[in-house]
């Protein structure tokens, strides 16, 4: 079997795992748009404020693709898929043809229509190469207006703001990291952020950026208000980069739908990541979850079923664990629920920056935003994927020191005896 | 099959010398003494004792068949040997984004906040019998194959 993989963030490499694990010997072909090894996406941000070096992101080692029997096409991008020929063309027209293909072509930073957005000093912050204009630019600059206070533009402003620059934060709604966390926990950060010198403005947005002869000077917000500044990050969502199945016949809906087995509706095509619109362990349903874990357990089981393994996707579920300037943070699955069919339970110290809130429906753990204390969180995780009957411990999960031992005998021992 | 490590609560005391063997042989020394009186960096164990009135265990990485806190680590540090089955972590490439913390189903991945990353059982890589399971005086850690 000959496997074809476009992208090359994290699912792909999962990917290759996977097949590797099944298909020792079967050529691999990968395809990646950017110019370099499999990266760590997240670490731009530890790049961007000077915590590591180029060298550091690199998250396997150099032979990674010889190693494991992979052509690796760096710095190609793929143009069209033609399904009946099992064939890509690549923008430079060579055509690669595959048995099986797997679409893990990642998400893209969605840039709003606004006055003065096109031309230089404008940004994103998802590449590497991201990182690195924004690097170029930091050292020219004295102030940085960065769009969305969400993980990606808060982990933008930190970085920034470590690099000595002057860092705005704008954001649309009335708290700060409103879509993985909760009010609570957005409070919390936005309070240690304001501490360390990052002006945070709420419910407000960026109308218009001003230039002058052509570079950008400043911006204009929703109520007036100016902030002179010398260039902008948007930061504001990241939708799926799906273009490459367009007329292709594959169905997409917000990203490119798989089923259980992370397949298309193609036979044979496989889709992956932050562009794959998978089954959701918790809703029920499918849903794009950009989130790294996500990306790589779907990666790695697509590439065994593109093997031949029969292996359904357990289904994923949002988690994110993210640091700001020493208040660890972690949101799992359900963090803002509805007020009906769901229970909360909650600890809130603001004045100690501790927040812990287990969200949970029909005795079940469906979520969790964790703010200051978050060791051994991932016992939570289990109980959540192991969809465990909590009754008996609920009034327990938030002690501190909450363990197996708090568990009843049974459950504990189930989930101790597991080999997983 | 591997072999790994299982703790039998019904004859566990609690006293806790699998953890400081475990800090101990993670140390720079393995010297009980100047592990914990002379060295720089202070020891730190990888498995994790558990206590309830008289229950008590330890809990220890299982080195998982398809260990999530290899998928979900953004630096590569954690890597599972295909060819050992052991899940290692390169604490020099680790990021400390506690990403391993949140996924570890068994909540064995320790924050060491001095260093600013994560550590966690190399099942005492070089030897034939983990530290913690020799140190047991009760024989309440097993290192076999299940």
């Amino acid at each position: 079997m000959e496997y074809v993989i476009v992208g090359n963030g994290v699912a792909a490499v999962g990917a290759v795992e996977g097949i590797r694990k099944i298909d020792s010997t079967g050529p691999i072909t990968v395809i990646s748009a950017e110019p370099y090894r499999a990266y760590g996406r997240p670490l731009i941000a530890n790049l961007l404020s000077g915590k590591i070096t180029e060298k550091d992101v690199y998250y396997r080692d150099d032979d990674f693709y010889a190693s494991h029997g992979v052509n690796f096409l760096s710095g190609k991008k793929a143009g069209t898929i033609e399904v009946e020929k099992k064939s890509i063309v690549l923008e430079d027209g060579t055509a690669v043809s595959f048995g099986r293909l797997l679409i893990a072509t990642g998400g893209i930073p969605f840039i709003p229509p606004m006055k003065g957005i096109g031309g230089p000093g404008v940004y994103t912050f998802t590449t590497l190469d991201d990182a690195k204009r924004l690097e170029q630019a930091a050292g020219k600059v004295e102030r940085i207006v960065v769009i969305g206070g969400g993980l990606i533009g808060l982990k933008a402003a930190e970085s920034l703001h470590d690099r000595g620059i002057m860092v705005t934060v704008v954001e649309l709604a009335d708290r700060i990291l409103s879509s993985a966390f909760d009010r609570e926990a957005g409070d919390i950060v936005e309070k240690r952020l304001r501490e360390v010198g990052i002006e945070i403005i709420l419910e407000n947005s960026v109308r218009e950026i001003v230039r002058a002869k052509g570079r950008v000077k400043g911006v204009v917000m929703n109520d007036g208000e100016r902030r002179d500044c010398g260039a902008v990050v948007v930061a504001i969502g990241v939708i799926p980069n799906k273009a490459i199945v367009e007329g292709t016949g594959i169905m997409t809906d917000r990203g490119i739908l798989t089923d259980d087995y992370l397949e298309t509706s193609v036979p044979g095509i496989y889709a992956a990541g932050d562009v794959a619109e998978a089954p959701d362990l918790l809703l029920g349903r499918k849903r794009v979850t950009p989130i790294w874990p996500n990306a790589y357990l779907q990666g790695r089981c697509a590439g065994m079923n593109m093997a031949g393994a029969k292996k359904a996707y357990r289904g994923g579920m949002a988690m994110n664990s993210i640091e700001f300037y020493g208040i660890p943070t972690v949101s799992m699955g359900v963090s803002n629920p509805p007020e009906e069919g769901y229970a909360v339970r909650r600890v809130y110290e603001p004045e100690r920056n501790i927040y812990r809130k287990i969200v949970l429906r029909d005795h079940r753990l469906v979520g969790a935003v964790l703010v200051g204390r978050i060791d051994r969180s991932g016992i939570l995780t289990a109980l959540m994927t192991g969809r465990t009957d909590v009754e008996s411990i609920e009034d327990d999960i938030l002690n501190d020191g909450f363990g197996f031992a708090s568990m009843p005998a049974d459950m504990r021992k189930k989930i101790l005896a597991e080999n997983r | 099959m591997m072999k790994r490590v299982y703790a039998k609560e019904e004859v566990c005391i609690g006293c806790r010398l699998c953890e400081i063997a475990c800090a101990v042989e993670h140390s720079e020394s393995k010297n009980v003494i100047r592990a914990y009186k002379a060295e720089s960096k202070r020891p730190v164990p990888r498995n994790f004792v558990e206590e309830k009135g008289p229950l008590t265990f330890s809990v220890n990485c299982r080195h998982c068949d398809e260990p999530l806190c290899v998928a979900v680590c953004i630096a590569g540090a954690m890597v599972k040997d295909e060819k050992t089955g052991v899940v290692l972590h390169n604490e020099e490439k680790c990021a400390g984004c506690w990403s391993c913390v949140m996924a570890c189903p068994f909540g064995v991945i320790r924050i060491n906040p001095a260093e600013k990353r994560t550590v966690k059982c190399d099942l005492c890589a070089g030897r034939t019998m983990p530290a913690c399971v020799q140190a047991c005086p009760n024989r309440a850690i097993v290192f076999e194959e299940r």
